[in-house]
């Protein structure tokens, strides 16, 4: 278990190497919460209580979301291991003494944990500066919302793992991460909230796996689930979390029976 | 040597299509991302219809003047995004010591950088972007005059340059902070985002700020009072629904003496 630790904390010192990255990227996030705000607030006046949010709720999710979109890294870089696979160097990651699966996990955790930490809460903060925002008072949505921010996480990670080990079959994975990136922007409610998707649209949209990356821990933090539902919502993150990492494991096994080391 | 911009444009091209065989190399991933590039520029549109699937006006106004916004304004940015978008990895250029050889060969930098890594693919955005400008165009009910009809192609025009000004100024910016590109993204991608709803719905003070400090608004809004038969919310004079290709060339003098500044203070990372 040590191992893991170390390989998480590692990842969050390698992406706090480059702090000016960091604040360039808050810089946008929270230039793109205002213009999705004002959006978002449009639109609330036109239909108020649109799918069960207020114009308030609407506001907070356009910052909130910007605050997750580092840690779930739906526009992020692909997982390196995609061009490691690529370059051949993960023949060297394959004889590691250590879970393959686990071992890119751990490191992506700790990246998640930076960008949360140091990048994620600048739009909110400016969000709740700027306007009035519905943020959690009771101790236990804050604590909900951290273990359904965690679970969205890993969901993602297994979601850009099984696209960076395309690179196995196909060689390059930037094809599969550029359609992937697509479908977790649509499906997870960073478009527009999930919550105003019309009909069998929305019903669809929500049962996805993308579904929770980003409306659920919103939702969560709105509130919008309690006692019973709540513990749906994360079950439902939970239950595509491991059907997820499940399949990376298999594809993992089938990827390594293909491996050709060239020496020289 | 004196190079023309004859010169220029030949060796922009020649780059063009050396990087487009090279793309061509990794045909699943070259076919893949042809498809989601059309795809995820179409999901911007797929947003307003959605929105529009709830209310029949957003800010007053109405899904074809909306539909007409976002051809404009994407038609700009992803002609200015195919041409030089790639000016944004600069930094990473600067980091990997890649723009000392771009530096050393015979050809301008600018162009080096712009045609770097370039990709038939991007076309697919701009097809897009025409198709939903084109499809607005049909839907519109303006009385057609002839400065209205003129002012459509002129205005892209002249948003295209206005977008390719902030690409060029922000990738010399990175030549002082080279971890810098995303905060480009903001207003490149987010001007782009931003210019395609009525700009009203930002507020009086957003709308100031987009017409005299990052002066998006001349990319499509101004004019596009003008072709929709608007008054303006600022009130500003007549003239200003005009003066795109103007504010265009200005910005475009700004980005040149930005980059060549930024040439001139680049010292190379050493080593």
């Amino acid at each position: 278990m040590r191992v893991y630790v170390e390989v998480a904390l590692r990842g969050f010192r390698r992406h706090a190497t480059y702090r000016s990255a960091a604040v360039a990227g808050a810089f946008t996030n929270t230039m793109f919460g205002f213009i999705r705000a004002y959006v978002l607030i449009a639109l609330w006046q036109a239909r108020p209580q649109l799918g069960g949010y207020d114009v308030v709720d609407a506001v907070t999710f356009a910052f909130l979301t910007q605050t997750l979109i580092a840690p779930v890294a739906v526009f992020g870089a692909p997982l390196e291991l995609g061009e490691r696979v690529r370059t051949g160097d993960v023949a060297m990651d394959l004889q590691r003494p250590a879970d393959f699966q686990g071992w890119w996990l751990a490191a992506d955790l700790g990246r998640a944990l930076f960008a949360l930490g140091f990048r994620g809460v600048v739009p909110l903060a400016a969000g709740a500066l700027a306007f009035r925002l519905d943020l959690p008072t009771e101790p236990h949505v804050w604590l909900a919302f951290a273990v359904s921010t965690l679970l969205a996480v890993v969901v993602s990670f297994a979601l850009r793992y099984l696209v960076a080990l395309s690179a196995f079959w196909l060689l390059d994975d930037r094809g599969v991460h550029a359609i992937a990136g697509i479908a977790a922007m649509f499906f997870s409610g960073l478009l527009l909230p999930l919550v105003a998707f019309p009909g069998w649209l929305g019903a669809f949209a929500r049962a996805l796996p993308w579904a929770a990356i980003i409306q659920v821990p919103a939702d969560v933090f709105l509130g919008e689930h309690t006692g019973a539902g709540l513990a749906g919502a994360l079950g439902f993150q939970a239950a595509w979390a491991v059907i997820l990492l499940a399949l990376g494991r298999l594809v993992t096994a089938a990827a390594a029976g293909k491996v050709v080391v060239h020496g020289g | 040597m004196v190079e023309t911009l004859a010169d220029t444009v030949r060796v922009y091209l020649l780059l063009v299509r050396m990087w487009s065989r090279a793309a061509w190399a990794y045909r699943t991933s070259f076919v893949l991302l042809t498809v989601a590039t059309a795809v995820v520029t179409g999901l911007d549109i797929v947003a307003i219809l959605l929105i529009f699937a709830h209310t029949p006006r957003l800010a007053d106004f109405t899904l074809p003047e909306v539909m007409f916004l976002y051809g404009t304004s994407s038609t700009a940015f992803y002609l200015a995004d195919s041409i030089l978008g790639t000016v944004d990895r600069l930094g990473g250029h600067v980091k990997a010591g890649t723009f000392d050889v771009m530096l050393l060969r015979p050809a301008r930098a600018l162009v080096q950088v712009a045609a770097d890594q370039f990709t038939p693919r991007r076309l697919g955005k701009v097809a897009q972007a025409v198709t939903v400008l084109v499809v607005s165009l049909s839907l519109l009910d303006v009385p057609w005059t002839p400065s209205r009809a003129l002012l459509v192609p002129l205005m892209v025009a002249a948003g295209a340059v206005i977008y390719g000004a902030i690409w060029v100024s922000g990738a010399a910016f990175q030549f002082v902070a080279t971890d810098a590109s995303e905060a480009l993204n903001a207003f490149t991608f987010g001007g782009n985002f931003l210019t395609q709803y009525p700009l009203v719905i930002y507020g009086r003070e957003w709308l100031w700020a987009l017409t005299w400090i990052v002066p998006l608004a001349f990319v499509n809004w101004q004019p596009a009072l003008y072709v929709l038969g608007r008054p303006d919310p600022l009130g500003l004079p007549l003239a200003f629904r005009f003066v795109s290709p103007a504010v265009a060339l200005a910005l475009a003098v700004v980005a040149a003496l930005a980059w060549r500044a930024g040439v001139r203070h680049y010292r190379s990372t050493g080593s």
